[in-house]
């Protein structure tokens, strides 16, 4: 399973990193006169409504799906981790606010509150980073939280502590390394639900704006043509379950990996 | 609440979640003591005032987000001096922002949730009008997800590691990786246009119904599949069924009656759980349906900056959301007597 999910989600980086300089066609390079057309030996998914390639503007859209996937996720491990660790081993008044914090982000249903953001920061692609990562920290806190909580009990980070550690010190030297195994499964795992979250956003026009190739707007631009080229919606919508399911085997297989007791029954 | 989910792994959904939390559930043998539950349950509805309030502050802040003047912002950059000074005056946002937000406090404390600047009907009315769209959409979906999920999970833990088990699993992996703004489109297309079956957009009778519904509820009943799989599985091994069929009850007599109904105990939380997702859902769905419901307001409003119907939205998706966390809550302790608090 992880080694599908990997082939799977190196394949799509490597079209994604090489495709546009293999690909001999511009992906702003418009033929009018050939618009909509369908599959061909020139052109492997067709053109789209302004006569575009959709092959080399799926490959670039790969990209804006891979780069927002790993900024938004890194970001939220980071801030997550970082506030996770600190308000499970400190406790007290400073884990009750971080809790209640991440309570009341966990009562906006998972993309609505992005959507709310940037319908107000308007449409952009640094405002679908900032708002994903503003609600995509919170899974990692909770996680972190939990193992340092437990970490906090462990002998070896009591005998720190003992010894005169610094807290910043036991969070990084101690705490933090037990909490990576689940942070990797969750972040891979996390890549796949950040792709279909800015391929929504996308979608419904608040996402990244034309001409930046995305597969949200491809979809949804493609949506208006659905009876008679039907090829603007499929090969795009592919492209986002394709590498969806790329990073779910991957974060399957890691998981069964890093973490045996999670394995589910098979 | 803290509940183990092992089986359901859907996009950006951990399934090696916190469960140390302050409020943990474990289950344990059957205690006579129901004041637990009852205790638990008030815990959880005093936790979800600070929460509520959180939601309704944040909701407020939205509107101070936007870049530069709101007010300019939401008539666009063209609009006479007059009448952004006049929106900025209906909006209160010429006071302070504390008495702005005591204010918005007050609103909600009376349901008033502001007026919309588009039709100058209040947001409550509007929201109104559309509720009953989106929950009869959104409860379409569940039982649609449900009517999948249950005979396919049942199935595949029932014949397990058979064609069958692996047909699900594979359907439910697809179900899990579609994402519901390419489906609903080319459901509508084979059903709605090529063979003509069923309309593709609108709100009506049942017909109208399906196709929304299915898009809507496919990514539930992928992830319910495996979670029904999962339990199932867990229960058929539990000594009260090996005992069952010990005494000389039938296979099928055992999943039935015994493990089957035990086993629906998590997925029913699952289904609460996941409620959140099926109203996020709805937002994409209604859109590409164009059924009549929160969702198509919600993006409808913010196509025309009506910010305080965005607002108004928001607060009535997050509020539902909570709401429907709790009745997980009560609905899970009423289901498991075996379930303690501590």
């Amino acid at each position: 399973m992880m080694r599908i999910g990997g082939g799977i989600v190196g394949l799509v980086i490597a079209a994604a990193a090489l495709g546009p300089w293999v690909v001999p066609f511009d992906p702003s390079a418009q033929e009018l006169a050939r618009r909509l057309e369908g599959p061909s030996v020139g052109h492997l998914f067709g053109l789209d409504e302004l006569g575009r390639d959709i092959f080399v503007r799926v490959l670039l859209g790969a990209r804006v799906s891979l780069v927002v996937g790993l900024v938004v996720v890194s970001i939220s491990a980071a801030v997550g981790t970082l506030l996770g660790s600190i308000a499970g081993y400190c406790g007290g008044k400073v884990d009750e606010a971080i809790s209640r914090l991440i309570d009341i982000l966990l009562a906006f249903p998972g993309l609505l509150l992005a959507i709310a953001l940037v319908a107000v920061l308007g449409p952009s692609l640094t405002n679908v980073v900032f708002a994903l990562s503003l609600i995509g920290w919170v899974g990692y806190a909770r996680l972190v939280r939990g193992q340092a909580l437990r970490a906090r009990t462990f002998e070896y980070v009591q005998a720190a502590r003992a010894l005169g550690a610094t807290i910043p010190r036991i969070l990084i030297r101690h705490v933090v390394p037990t909490t990576l195994p689940a942070l990797t499964v969750q972040a891979t795992l996390g890549m796949a639900g950040v792709i279909l979250s800015e391929a929504s956003l996308s979608f419904l026009g608040l996402g990244v704006q034309p001409p930046m190739p995305s597969w949200g707007t491809m979809l949804n631009y493609g949506r208006t043509h659905l009876l008679d080229a039907p090829h603007l919606t499929i090969f795009p919508g592919l492209a986002i379950a394709v590498l969806v399911l790329g990073f779910s085997l991957l974060g399957d297989g890691v998981r069964d990996r890093l973490e045996p007791g999670a394995r589910r029954r098979a | 609440m803290c509940v183990e989910v092992r089986a359901a792994t859907p996009p950006g959904v951990s399934t090696v979640g916190d469960c140390s939390g302050v409020d943990r559930l474990a289950l344990g043998p059957p205690s006579r003591n129901n004041g637990h539950v009852w205790r638990f349950l008030a815990r959880r509805l005093v936790l979800a005032i600070p929460v509520l309030f959180g939601v309704a502050t944040l909701v407020f802040s939205l509107i101070h987000l936007i870049p530069g003047d709101p007010a300019q912002t939401m008539l666009g950059e063209g609009a006479p001096q007059v009448e952004v000074v006049q929106l900025r005056r209906q909006l209160g946002l010429d006071r302070s922002l504390a008495a702005q937000y005591l204010s918005f406090l007050a609103g909600l404390a009376r349901a008033d949730l502001g007026t919309s600047l588009r039709t100058g009907t209040p947001v409550r009315r509007e929201i109104r009008q559309r509720l009953p769209a989106t929950f009869e959409l959104a409860a379409a979906a569940l039982l649609v997800a449900l009517g999948i999920s249950v005979p396919l999970g049942v199935s595949a833990a029932v014949w397990r590691g058979t064609a069958v088990d692996h047909a699900a699993m594979t359907l439910s992996l697809a179900g899990v990786c579609l994402p519901n703004f390419w489906l609903g489109p080319l459901l509508a297309v084979v059903f709605g246009v090529e063979l003509g079956w069923l309309p593709v957009s609108g709100r009506g009778g049942l017909e109208h119904l399906v196709l929304p519904a299915a898009s809507l509820g496919a990514a539930l009943a992928a992830i319910l599949v495996r979670m029904t799989r999962a339990s199932l599985l867990e229960e058929l091994d539990e000594q009260y069924v090996l005992a069952a069929r010990a005494r000389g009850v039938s296979r099928t007599r055992a999943v039935v009656r015994h493990a089957f109904r035990n086993s629906l105990i998590p997925v029913v939380t699952l289904v609460g759980l996941q409620f959140g997702a099926v109203l996020t859902g709805a937002v994409i769905t209604e859109t590409i349906f164009a059924w009549p419901g929160i969702g198509r307001l919600l993006v409808q409003s913010i196509g025309f900056r009506d910010y305080p119907l965005v607002q108004g939205c928001i607060l009535l998706i997050a509020v539902t959301y909570v709401g429907m966390n709790l009745l997980t809550d009560l609905v899970y302790a009423v289901l498991d007597p075996r379930i303690r608090y501590r």
